[in-house]
């Protein structure tokens, strides 16, 4: 067991932050270019911390596994980014975006972190505006903004359905700057294979170059993990093909806690699986919930082509149950609507796991022109995967493994249970806690980046000025480098007959069955037990090809495969310790008598934070979560 | 489901100082509802159970936006249909028994690593040179402190789409890369924020273009006609303004 200290500072909410800024320890200019910080990952959380500590001076090392920084899967986001500016006089303002985020995430998330990023929100936006992202506008000139689910003001800054690109690309130009300036070294085609703790504190990291195949050392103060999620646990997810958990997991491995593994956003909007060969599920923003309407016939198996159901014969279930939300009700509680609709044998669409997301009545309303100018890009995209128009009939839609609430334990310095060692953005437990809120993950990601880890880092980074260069020939590094290169050659000298792609495709089916959108003790129980064999089947029957020494795409999934299939365990694990319903959290034991997730807070209102044991069963540390200025409330959006 | 039958000659390469060679693949089972790099990754699945060595080459997001993949398909950049990348093109675009040659990108300042695998960094010099606004965290005044015309906006928008793919580049028989450049000054040459720093960034700019080995403009228009993103020629108009203005 360890201490869990979440350093949340003392005093009312609004005043946390300040005070903490105020009482942080400072390190000067001159001692800033003597300490060097490993960054990984270059996503909405990486690119915007390391340009923001390279802008200070630091001396940053930065490392992703794509070709470019520009590529992270942060690019793909579409809908938008949330800020309390409250543009649109709707009684917007940070505590209503707390609130909102708090409820959102079913009451499992820390007030004073969720707090400070609803406080850093506005920053976040006048930042990327300095920086030429170009947000849509009024023809006044000034920004605009939309609405996003469960929430009932309109506070979604956004650039058509592609946000997520151009926010990622000026972060890019800010980090692109640094890398001019001398301040940050670039280390793309790299996968971090091991952590390197030294005297307790990470000091390190092991890295593949994936074109040469050299194993790397590479030495720092401080190292901060910026590496995303793990929904493409799932196999089939709206993440790139290539996101995984690797870092993350071998942070959990040498010491840092995995805070609530089992949550899991699944997004009620993705194109449906049209194929077994399908590699990935591609998301449709949330925002097109904001005028496309949601429905299923209204009579078991009714074939007739969309269009031709007049609306008597029409189920617009979110409206019909959730009347005060309607169709931008949460996205965990959209999900659970369309796969009950589905599993009661309403859906539509070849396989009948779909629904309609309709558009029909907007267009009559706003005209082709209005819809286009808000989604044309993502209507293309249907297009282009379905060859259906979606401004002629339905798009179908159905849930998909999207976004993991759950990540490494941090307190509210952002730091995990191994000094030195940072957890920002996604690779993070903190903010969102049993479900996400449409449009926050890009403002958590930037936020934690830009302006709080910069500020945190430093009560680390304070007492170490007079701490030399890290060398990479300390034995903590021949042993991570060892264990690194034996894990690989036991990889490739497995010698069976599956490729790395077909386990993942069995873990993925695994985990969506049983420890997906609904979960029940017995088939977690089964899950756990056919995780376990498949992990043994991985390790006699698995088939690399190819040479160590350079580019080994085959051998790139392996790795990472090795550790979905622990991975997927402890999801389980902390699954079956949960036996209440909490945001995307489902036990079927649990729920009101209408079916919606009951949380019990007496026994669950904690953080899960799983501590590694070796070969027996992970530790289970709770961080009590105190409610001291929110009233827990059963959640509805009815 | 209808199955379709391809003959694949791909470009196979060990490394970038190693010669090329065409390598036909006969692949069964090819449905037309797969994308380009799900049916590529079919082939790997088969070729790696054989016991032969996959094709390399790159993917990541699949949904058109993360660059990543690009490849030249029956010669053409992503493929012969407008608008897509490669991960997006769909297998229904190709008939039965059709026979695909399949090549990277093919221009000096983006050397192959691996069979379609190339090495795009020289976009990124490009960006460091000066693809930026110089405001560091902390110093944005309040967001709608400026007010920006939503025509110019737009069209700032619309040259920042690029997705840094390079088929522009692949396209051209100058290997140029106009039209990637032009996207980056041409949005911040139309946004008040961008003005300050016009100048530099596009004198800058250029110099690392023509440093990183990169022809001139051909004028022929192959970039935009390629590019999946589609964006405009008439950028390169304005980084051409842009740049006798800076001169």
């Amino acid at each position: 067991m360890v201490t869990l200290n979440s350093k949340i500072p003392e005093g009312p909410l609004e005043e946390k932050w300040t005070k903490y800024k105020a009482n942080a320890r400072r390190v000067n200019p001159a001692n800033k270019k003597k300490l060097d910080i490993i960054v990984v990952g270059t996503g909405i959380s990486g690119a915007p911390a390391a340009s923001a500590l390279g802008e200070l001076g630091y001396n940053v090392k930065v490392f992703c596994y794509q070709d470019t920084p520009r590529r992270a899967h942060s690019v793909a986001a579409q809908g938008g980014i949330n800020a309390a500016k409250n543009y649109k006089n709707d009684g917007d303002s940070v505590y209503q975006l707390f609130y909102d985020i708090i409820k959102g995430g079913d009451f499992r998330a820390r007030e004073a972190n969720v707090y400070r990023i609803a406080e850093v929100s506005n920053q976040i936006i006048d930042h990327f505006t300095a920086i030429g992202v170009p947000f849509a506008r009024e023809y006044g000139g000034t920004l605009t903004t939309r609405s996003f689910g469960g929430v009932q003001v309109s506070r979604t800054f956004y650039s058509r359905g592609q946000t997520g690109q151009q926010v990622l690309l000026g972060a890019y130009s800010s980090l692109s700057r640094q890398v001019k300036e001398g301040t940050v070294t670039m280390y793309p085609r790299r996968d971090m294979l091991d952590l390197v703790v030294v005297d307790g504190k990470a000091r390190g990291i092991i890295a593949r170059n994936l074109v040469t195949g050299a194993i790397e050392r590479h030495s720092a103060h401080a190292v901060v993990l910026a590496t995303g999620g793990y929904g493409t646990i799932y196999y089939l997810s709206t993440l790139a093909v290539n996101s995984n958990a690797s870092a993350a997991w071998k942070a959990y491995k040498k010491g840092a806690l995995f805070a609530n593994p089992s949550f899991v956003q699944i997004h009620p909007s993705s194109v449906p699986q049209m194929n077994e060969f399908q590699s990935k599920l591609t998301l449709m923003s949330e925002s097109l919930r904001n005028d496309g309407r949601v429905w299923v016939p209204k009579n078991k198996g009714d074939k007739r082509p969309a269009n031709e159901i007049p609306e008597e014969d029409r189920d617009y279930y979110l409206e019909r149950r959730y009347p005060a939300f309607g169709n931008l009700v949460p996205r965990d509680v959209a999900s659970r609507a369309a796969k009950e609709r589905c599993d009661a044998g309403y859906g539509v669409g070849p396989t009948g796991l779909a629904v309609n997301l309709d558009f029909r009545d907007a267009i009559k309303k706003q005209g082709k022109k209005a819809i286009e100018a808000k989604y044309g890009n993502l209507f293309e995209m249907y297009k282009d995967i379905t060859g259906i128009d979606s401004y002629e009939e339905p798009m179908r839609i159905y849930p998909a493994g999207h976004y993991t609430m759950g990540g490494l334990w941090v307190d509210y310095e952002l730091m995990t249970t191994i000094p030195g060692l940072f957890a920002i953005g996604e690779a993070n437990f903190s903010d969102h806690g049993a479900n996400r809120l449409g449009a926050s993950s890009l403002m958590q990601g930037a936020g934690d980046g830009y302006f709080i880890l910069p500020y945190t880092i430093t009560n680390f980074l304070a007492p170490e000025i007079r701490t030399p260069r890290i060398k990479t020939d300390l034995p903590e590094f021949d042993e991570a480098e060892k264990n690194a290169v034996e894990n690989i050659n036991r990889l490739m000298s497995v010698g069976g007959t599956e490729t790395a792609s077909s386990f993942h495709k069995r873990l993925g089916k695994i985990m969506w069955d049983h420890c997906g959108m609904s979960r029940n003790e017995q088939g977690l129980l089964e899950a756990r037990r056919m995780i376990r064999e498949l992990r043994e089947e991985f390790w006699k029957e698995l088939k690399v090809p190819g040479k160590t020494d350079e580019v080994n795409q085959e051998l790139e999934k392996a790795i990472r495969m090795a550790d979905f299939l622990e991975l997927g365990e402890l999801m389980v694990l902390d699954a079956l310790n949960r036996k209440e319903s909490c945001g995307a959290h489902f036990r079927e034991e649990s729920q009101t008598p209408d079916g919606e997730a009951q949380r019990i807070d007496e026994q669950y209102a904690y953080v899960a934070a799983w501590e590694y044991n070796g070969e027996n069963e992970p530790v289970l540390n709770r961080e009590p979560l105190n409610f001291e200025f929110v009233e827990l409330k059963q959640r509805s959006y009815k | 489901m209808q199955n379709m039958k391809l003959k694949l000659k791909i470009w196979k390469q060990r490394d970038a100082s190693s010669r090329g060679r065409f390598v036909t693949y006969d692949l069964d089972g090819v449905s037309p509802e797969m994308s380009f790099v799900e049916m590529l990754a079919y082939l790997n699945e088969k070729l790696v159970l054989k016991g032969d060595e996959p094709v390399t080459f790159e993917h990541d997001c699949h949904e058109g936006i993360c660059g990543s993949c690009g490849m030249y398909i029956n010669g053409y950049p992503h493929g012969p249909v407008k608008g897509l990348t490669t991960c997006l093109l769909s297998m229904r675009y190709f008939k039965d028994g059709e026979t695909i040659v399949i090549e990277p990108w093919r221009a000096k300042s983006f050397p192959v690593i691996k069979d379609l695998m190339v090495d795009r960094s020289a976009f990124d010099k490009i960006q460091q040179a000066g693809g930026f606004i110089s405001v560091a965290v902390g110093a944005a005044p309040e967001a709608n402190t400026i007010p920006v015309r939503k025509h110019s906006s737009d069209l700032a928008f619309d040259a920042s789409v690029c997705i840094g793919c390079g088929a522009c580049v692949a396209a051209c028989k100058n290997a140029s890369a106009m039209l990637f450049v032009s996207a980056k000054v041409s949005q911040y040459a139309l946004l008040p924020q961008g003005r300050p720093e016009a100048k530099e960034r596009v004198r800058d700019m250029i110099a690392e273009m023509d440093k990183q080995g990169f022809g001139s403009c051909s004028n022929t228009g192959a970039c935009e006609a390629q590019c999946p993103k589609q964006i405009k020629l008439f950028n390169i108009a304005r980084l051409n303004r842009e740049y006798i203005k800076a001169l």
